[in-house]
């Protein structure tokens, strides 16, 4: 009986290291820190999960990352749950997200390597009361974008602040039915941007401090042309930053000194705005081809370089125009207005379509006493000069977004 | 027979019973999305024996023309269809696989007697050479086939088996040079971000799986890889398939083959017209695109830094003025291409595209 037992014993010892061997993973890990928890619920979750983040900051070397649609991130606040990236060493964003009918709110992202927060196709989006900021400040090593939705669709971006990207704090990019309302950047090239955006109000924002605050655009080469944006009671003051953005992108372009800037696009209309002290002017107008950035390059035929049916009215204004960003605008505004002189709070480049030139309003101005200078930029400055009575018209205006599901 | 020699030749069968089944050397094992075992060899496709990598018979070893760069890495590919059943082939998508369907790929490199890794090994392609004595074995990462679509999952190699991973890992090697190497084991998201190549479907797909990555005779079979999967029974309906890809590092192919051939395979899964990068408006997967749409003398839209100061994605004539370029000669994770899957710059791949756009005619205005 002995020699039995020893030999099951045995077996049973020879079976366990067999199975052992071949299923058993490494000794149970202790209790998972926070950064660990954290991407693993982000990468196992499912619909109607709600994360949470407590109150911390927590370091990250690399991206978090989700693709799961129905998923809601939440922290105890912008300045209490910090997810940090400071010597990230892996992943171009700091969280990357790649699904529908998701919810962030109430955490800050910090010092990401490249963007914060991205949002890569989806529809249903809301990012509430984030902070995307680099702590260093206005550095050309930042990242490029704070809070990035790109190809999202009914998408709400309220009470976030943005500070320091290299790009735009808050960028829409591609995107349809988007609401931005309520948020904070400052010292961004790029307070807030809308680009190749079809649907968007962007409203109770301030957009201080920046290179310029609110800019609508439209870039070629991409699947979507952008329309219909209502830029309305924003404050945007001493958009004075200077440009810290890499050369050769799109917001290298924009001088320092911009309060809101329209290039390219179509049915934007801005109203009941308070801008002031924005050093290039108030407002800019402009196509594609004044971009500094743009050159004469090729375009695809389809896309349309002119900005039209501009609306803007009802604007609060003061201050301004009295150091543009770019030498050839001092140049200019030297030349017409003096050296102690100052742009009027509206400047436009003044290039149109050559084949519908009377086609549609390119800008209508109903804002008292505000005027416009065509720059003439299209004839090397020829005509520039203030002409109030070719922007005396109207167009119709844009109905409101609304959001489905709120 | 007395008890005591049925106990022992009971004990004998079960023993060999767990090690067949149990360790892979029998069949190849399909888990469920939600049962993923802990240990790779459970899954039957691929494990060490001794010293050895040991592929089950019933997978297929194969190899791609051109494959993607992941930090210098060896990559061991295997494709296990049922008994029975076949993959469809198509000219030029991704092969249709039956559910049950499991593809491998095992990352891995020489190493040196101090265990630092070597970048610059060459391999045959077959799994015997394959030892811990003189490679690092990483990471295997499965493409499994379940019923509602594809799935990815990553096991990390740790002594002799290697272990589920769903959250990824940084590993951190040195190299021959002794400079560090941060070697990123994908997360199962992180998957997702090169194989949901239909990015608005987001549905996971293999790569690699197709007619033009595959069409090459290779030297462990001797034989077209596309008539040696038909003879193994798990491909059909191959038609005059497309000639494949170039080999990037083919020096008697022609140039502009390796270089699109190489763009296809490391950019064209994101950088196609449903991938996530068509936000960019540049396509670099190897179709017939229009030559603005392939980047010749296209502004970029939100590159931000990864610009690198340059105008154009390619200046024909010119690598040091286009951005493509310097998204390869980077290693700044914010600034390089691809996003994921190398910390290391990729000098021969750069060498390669940047001699194809010091090739290309054209001048941007």
């Amino acid at each position: 009986m002995m020699n039995l037992n020893a030999i099951k014993l045995m077996s049973i010892l020879a079976l366990s290291a067999v199975v052992s061997a071949c299923s058993q993973g490494p000794e149970q890990a202790p209790e998972l820190s926070f950064q660990d928890s954290f991407r693993q619920a982000l990468e196992t979750a499912t619909s109607g999960d709600v994360i949470t983040v407590p109150e911390g900051t927590f370091a990250f070397d690399r991206s978090l990352i989700l693709n799961t649609d129905g998923v809601t991130i939440r922290g105890q606040g912008m300045e209490k749950s910090i997810l940090s990236f400071k010597g990230q060493i892996a992943g171009a964003e700091g969280l990357s997200v790649s699904a529908s009918d998701f919810t962030i709110e109430d955490l800050a992202i910090e010092d990401t390597v490249g963007d914060a927060l991205k949002v890569n196709e989806g529809n249903n989006i809301v990012i509430r009361r984030i902070r995307t900021e680099w702590t260093n400040g206005p550095d050309v090593n930042n990242g490029a974008y704070g809070i990035y939705p790109v190809q999202t669709t009914n998408v709400l971006i309220e009470g976030n602040v943005a500070i320091a990207a290299s790009d735009a704090g808050v960028y829409v990019g591609q995107s349809k039915q988007v609401i931005v309302r309520n948020n904070r950047a400052e010292f961004n090239v790029a307070g807030i941007e809308v680009e190749n955006t079809i649907g968007a109000d962007v409203y109770q924002n301030v957009a201080n401090n920046n290179t310029g605050g609110i800019l609508v655009f439209n870039m070629p080469s991409i699947p979507q042309r952008g329309y219909a944006t209502r830029v309305y009671d924003n404050d945007v003051n001493n958009n004075n930053t200077a440009n810290f953005a890499a050369p050769g992108t799109a917001v290298s372009g924009v001088p320092a000194g911009s309060g809101i800037m329209v290039n390219s696009n179509d049915q934007v209309e801005i109203f009941n705005n308070r801008v002031a002290d924005n050093n290039t002017a108030n407002i800019l107008i402009s196509s594609y081809f004044s971009a500094n950035y743009a050159g004469q390059r090729t375009l695809a035929a389809e896309f349309d370089p002119y900005p039209e049916e501009i609306l803007i009215y009802d604007n609060t204004f003061s201050g301004g125009g009295r150091a543009p960003g770019f030498d050839y605008l001092v140049q200019l505004k030297n030349a017409i207005y003096g050296v102690d002189g100052a742009f009027p709070d509206i400047i436009w480049d003044g290039i149109i379509d050559p084949n519908k030139p009377e086609e549609k309003p390119v800008i209508c101005v109903v804002n008292g006493d505000a005027l416009l200078l065509n720059i003439d930029a299209g004839n090397e400055f020829e005509n520039a000069g203030v002409d109030m009575q070719k922007h005396n018209c109207t167009v119709a205006k844009l109905a409101p977004i609304e959001l489905a599901g709120t | 027979m007395n008890g005591l020699t049925r106990t022992k030749l009971t004990i004998t069968f079960w023993l060999c019973a767990a090690l067949l089944s149990g360790c892979g050397q029998g069949e190849v094992k399909h888990f469920n999305t939600d049962d993923y075992p802990k240990a790779l060899s459970d899954w039957g496709v691929i494990e060490l024996q001794g010293e050895h990598l040991k592929v089950n018979d019933s997978a297929v070893v194969y190899d791609l023309n051109t494959a993607l760069f992941s930090d210098y890495a060896l990559k061991l590919r295997t494709v296990f269809v049922p008994n029975g059943e076949s993959a469809g082939y198509h000219p030029e998508d991704t092969f249709a696989m039956p559910v049950g369907s499991i593809i491998s790929k095992t990352f891995f490199y020489p190493k040196d007697s101090q265990g630092r890794l070597v970048t610059t090994g060459a391999w045959q392609g077959d799994p015997k050479d394959v030892s811990t004595a003189t490679h690092q074995l990483v990471e295997t990462r499965l493409l499994v086939r379940q019923i509602d679509g594809w799935d990815a999952v990553s096991y990390i190699w740790q002594g002799d088996e290697a272990y589920l991973s769903v959250a990824g890992k940084l590993q951190r090697f040195k190299l021959t040079n002794d400079k560090p190497l941060n070697y990123l084991v994908p997360s199962r998201n992180q998957c997702a971000s090169c194989h949901a190549t239909n990015h608005t479907t987001g549905e996971i797909r293999p790569i690699g799986i197709k007619s033009r990555h595959l069409n090459r005779t290779t030297d462990l079979y001797q034989e077209n890889q596309l008539t040696h999967w038909q003879s193994k029974g798990i491909l059909k309906g191959v038609v005059k398939p497309p000639a494949g890809n170039a080999l990037w590092n083919d020096p008697d192919a022609n140039l502009n083959h390796r270089a699109r051939s190489y763009l296809d395979i490391n950019c064209g899964h994101c950088h196609n017209p449903a991938g996530a990068a068509d936000t960019s408006g540049l396509l670099l997967d190897y179709a017939d695109h229009p030559k603005l749409v392939m980047g010749y003398c296209k502004p970029p839209i939100a590159a931000g830094r990864g610009s690198g100061g340059r105008l154009y994605s390619i200046v024909p004539g010119h690598p040091e003025a286009s951005i493509l370029s310097f998204r390869l000669e980077t290693n700044n994770p914010a600034m390089m291409m691809p996003e994921l899957g190398r910390s290391l710059v990729h000098n021969e791949g750069v060498e390669l595209v940047s001699s194809w756009i010091a090739d290309l005619e054209g001048e941007c205005i």
